[in-house]
């Protein structure tokens, strides 16, 4: 009931806006697709309700007495400055009002926390600047990474619909099963979210946080990185593709097939879903790929183009008194840190191993 | 005039000229007025960052910065508006106004008020340096959070240093506020006799030595984290970047407050001013801000639903949220109530003390939207809290800040503005400041994330009105500096009280220009 009226209301309310509509405009929360979804959605049309009722009744009281009481039609000032009766009404009537919007708030916020017995989890890891999505039943493990082309980015192409909100590898997920996030990061704080789930949670390196949605209908969901997380933060998208059940048991088995061990992860297998096909990254050979991957999540950011006085990767000059030093220099700076190097990277998630492998490959590229 | 000035020259005969006059000055007038021209450069300096991030985002795609640079101009616009332009203005207004309102000769530790001023503009430096430093500029939001801060080149270092002097110049002038206020008003100026502004500037007073400790803590801990291995919000070493925000937030918080509750200042003398009438419920007024000010302790992580707090926690500061909005109302209320049956006349303060009122409880309500915990995990760090903010502290504190400065100008300099400009400088603010932050609310209703250089292509429409609204509101700021600069160099004349229903002892006891020291012997106050 409340809803209903909510809705009319708000309509009513946003047509003169959307009466100077050029193009496709959105006024409210995106369509919710999950049972939780939809109460947020209507929680906040209520509060949005209850709010323009105060709004239009104290500022059409303000508006009719700037009307009335105006100098310029003769209006003599009163000289009463309080009362006690009004005062105390106009407190306790507001707390009265916030209690009201404080229970349903309440419900759908334990609602929202309830990530007990969940049908699926999956854990996600945020790193700069890509999403790992780890299947921990499946045992399945890929990164996705933004899919659109620089060129669409650089106004080279002309952008297509899903802008910046593609990636070469989906999370994909059965249809009205419960699925649990566990989220974490490797570097910097990220945040997972995806609107039309009602799902953001910060990925918080060194601890794990949940949360969980369960889909109502299949579709391709798109979100992205909500928090701050350094320069590309505005290009690590979250797609969620929400399929039948049966189509999720064939693309476990693809998934499976397709990528061998965990380990090789690290290189996206070929995607088995819509995504277009120049954005997958060429598969090799895996101890390289893991050298390279960490150097691009890591080191790239200073390393690639000399930032705060770091030796470009390809620049024999700056790389030569280095290599000098002995491969033990290099790894444990690298791994310990070194002037503005800082320690792994900044990545502190990473291991020895990993370190090792980047380096590695820093000076292959620069020999 | 003349008079006035000759006066002025006999005081200032003995001391130095030039410069040095503005670098060894100990007068409340002249170091409020630095302060105001202070706040008023790093208000176009920051309005000049934000039109580059306006600018980016006309259009979806990279056209004018990499986003590196980006994220630098939403960190150093976020660090400059709140540290540079809006908190320096208000001492600024503390700094003219509370002597002559409460019937000092000037502030209790004139040295010291020097000294908070001449420490801004080396804090100001710091912040610019920053953006030339090797590694570039850092690009982590005004928030600070780690561990990406621990990522940033020197620039971070300088940026902390600064926010490290900024800190210690708000406890000076804050010290020096308490104790003007506590110690220095004239027989008979109880402190319930106040006017309001005074009172709103003690409690914030307060709240400032409460949390820039804090705050400075925070930073210190970051350089640390920076430099020497401590740990404190990195994992690898036990520490926890979540602590860093629950420090950060509980000086933010507050912070938040020290921004609004002096602009509750200005609007409670400007409002009753032009409705010729009392300020309704003037206790209940001292007591909504004083609760505001406790409550704002208490509720600290809802800038933090999503971080993953336990849900009893979410619980409590869900609630205690959104029991800030009931005094936030009063205040409100009271303000309505003071025009009502009032003769009101509508010029520029008064005009920008209404567009206050009206713009400011907007972002009451979208406070209380993402107070809800649920909503808020739908909105948080999205444009909904980007439109949030610059409501409560664009078309709240700026605006009452404009409102204060109209209003007071004639008794600051003798002279008044133009009447005309100044309405015409309110319709454009108005009109394009709703331009600019309205259509936000959409934008992150439908999901679109802040701090990004680019976006997908659903958000290109409003992003375009919100751009033209930014640019409009810009240019016409520059409109408010020439009314500023004509009312000095040529303003007619100002009576003793320009306003009819001006009743503070500044306006009722002191010529008009005020005298450079103002009471020199303490008025009796019935
Ligand atoms: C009824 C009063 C208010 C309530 C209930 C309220 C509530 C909130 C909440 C819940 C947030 C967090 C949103 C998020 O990040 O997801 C927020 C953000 C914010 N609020 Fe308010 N607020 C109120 C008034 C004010 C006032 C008076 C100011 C300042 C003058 C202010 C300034 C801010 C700022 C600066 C942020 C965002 C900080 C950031 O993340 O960069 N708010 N507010
Ligand atoms: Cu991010
Ligand atoms: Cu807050």
């Amino acid at each position: 009931m409340i809803t209903r009226t909510a809705h009319t209301l708000l309509a009513l309310a946003l047509s003169s806006w959307a009466g100077l509509a050029f193009g496709e405009m959105r006024f409210n929360l995106q369509d919710q697709k999950t049972a939780l979804g939809h109460a947020v959605y209507d929680l906040h049309n209520a509060i949005v309700v209850i709010c323009l009722i105060i709004f239009i009744v104290v500022f059409g009281l303000m508006l009719y007495s700037i009307w009335k009481h105006r100098k310029s039609v003769g209006h003599q000032a009163a000289h009463f400055h309080e009362n006690t009766t009004v005062e105390v009404l106009w407190t306790v009537i507001p707390f009265l009002i916030l209690l009201g919007m404080a229970y349903p708030a309440t419900k759908t916020l334990l609602a929202q926390r309830d990530t007990s017995s969940p049908d699926l989890t999956v854990k996600v890891t945020g790193y700069q600047w890509k999403w790992q999505y780890e299947y921990l039943d499946e045992n399945i493990s890929f990164y996705s990474t933004l899919a659109t082309p620089r060129a669409q980015i650089e106004n080279v192409e002309t952008k297509t619909e899903n802008y910046l909100l593609e990636v070469d590898n989906e999370m994909v997920v059965p249809v009205g099963k419960k699925v649990r996030v566990l989220l974490t990061a490797g570097d910097v704080i990220h945040a997972w979210y995806v609107p039309a789930l009602a799902v953001k949670q910060d990925s918080i390196p060194g601890f794990v946080r949940d949360t969980w949605f369960r889909a109502e209908e299949p579709g391709v969901y798109r979100g992205q990185c909500a928090e701050l997380c350094g320069k590309e933060h505005a290009y690590m998208p979250v797609v969620v593709r929400v399929v039948s059940d049966e189509d999720y048991a064939k693309w476990v088995t693809e998934r499976k097939a397709g990528q061998g061990t965990p380990v090789a992860a690290a290189v996206p297998a070929t995607a088995t879903d819509a995504a277009p096909a120049e954005a997958a990254p060429a598969p090799g050979v895996a101890a390289v790929a893991d050298g390279k991957a960490v150097y691009d999540q890591a080191c790239l950011m200073c390393h690639a183009a000399g930032v705060a006085g770091a030796p470009k990767v390809g620049d024999k000059a700056a790389w030569a008194p280095r290599s000098a030093k002995g491969l033990d220099v290099l790894y444990t700076h690298a791994i310990g840190g070194f002037n503005m190097m800082p320690p792994r990277g900044g990545n502190t998630a990473l291991s020895d191993e990993q370190v090792k492998a980047a380096v590695d490959h820093m000076l292959a590229q620069s020999r | 005039m003349e008079a006035v000035h000759g006066h002025d020259h006999a005081h200032d005969h003995h001391g130095p000229t030039g410069i040095m006059k503005y670098l060894t000055t100990t007068n409340h007038k002249d170091i409020g007025s630095m302060y105001l021209w202070f706040s008023f450069s790093m208000f176009l300096l920051g309005g000049a960052m934000a039109l580059v991030i306006r600018a980016e985002l006309f259009q979806p795609g990279l056209q004018i910065v990499n986003p590196e640079f980006f994220n630098a101009m939403t960190t150093y616009h976020g660090l400059i508006m709140v540290f540079g332009a809006i908190m320096p203005a208000f001492v600024g207004f503390a700094n003219w106004l509370i002597p002559m309102q409460i019937g000092a000769p000037d502030m209790a530790f004139p040295r010291m008020n020097n000294w908070s001023f001449w420490l801004l503009p080396p804090a100001a430096l710091l912040l610019i340096l920053a953006q030339f430093t090797p590694g570039g500029p850092a690009g982590v939001g005004w928030t600070l959070y780690p561990p990406l801060t621990i990522q940033q080149g020197m620039s971070m270092d300088l940026t902390i240093f600064a926010v490290h002097i900024l800190g210690m110049s708000s406890i000076m002038g804050s010290i020096n506020i308490i104790t003007t206020v506590l110690n220095m008003r004239a027989p008979g100026m109880t402190l319930m006799k106040m006017p309001l502004f005074c009172w709103t500037w003690l409690i914030t007073a307060y709240l400032l030595i409460a949390v820039m400790p804090v705050l400075a803590g925070a930073v210190t801990m970051l350089l640390t984290d920076r430099h020497f291995d401590t740990h404190f919000f990195n994992p690898a070493g036990g520490g926890d970047p979540v602590l860093f925000q629950h420090i950060f937030w509980f000086f933010g918080h507050p912070e938040v407050y020290i921004i609004a509750i002096p602009a509750f200042g200005v609007i409670s003398q400007v409002i009753p001013a032009f409705a010729r009438k009392p300020l309704f419920g003037y206790s209940s007024m001292v007591y909504a801000t004083a609760s505001i000010a406790i409550l704002s302790f208490l509720v600290w992580a809802h800038h933090m639903y999503t971080v993953g707090m336990p849900v009893q926690a979410q619980l409590y500061f869900m609630f205690a949220t959104m029991l800030i909005a009931v005094p936030t109302g009063v205040k409100v209320f009271n303000w309505v109530a003071t025009m009502w049956k009032g003769s009101m006349t509508f010029e520029t303060p008064m005009l920008f003390a209404i567009g206050f009122l009206f713009l400011f409880t907007i972002g009451g309500f979208t406070g209380l939207v993402l107070a809800i915990t649920p909503v808020d995990v739908q909105l948080h760090d999205t444009y909904y809290v980007v439109a949030h903010f610059h409501y409560v502290m664009v078309a709240g504190a700026l605006f009452s800040a404009f409102a204060g400065i109209y209003f007071w100008l004639p008794k600051w300099i003798g002279k008044m503005y133009d009447e005309g400009l100044g309405k015409l400088h309110f319709w454009l603010s108005f009109i394009f400041f709703n331009l600019a932050f309205f259509v936000q609310h959409f934008l992150g209703l439908a999901g679109m994330p802040r701090r990004i250089p680019d976006y997908s292509l659903q958000f290109t429409d409003f992003n375009m009105v919100s751009t033209i609204g930014a640019f409009g509101f810009g240019l016409s700021q520059l409109l408010f500096l020439y009314i500023i600069l004509k009312a000095i160099r040529s303003g007619e004349k100002a009576p003793q009280r320009p306003w009819e229903g001006a009743d503070s002892i500044e306006w009722t006891m002191l010529p008009t220009p005020a005298p450079y020291h103002s009471f020199e012997k303490p008025p009796v106050i019935r």
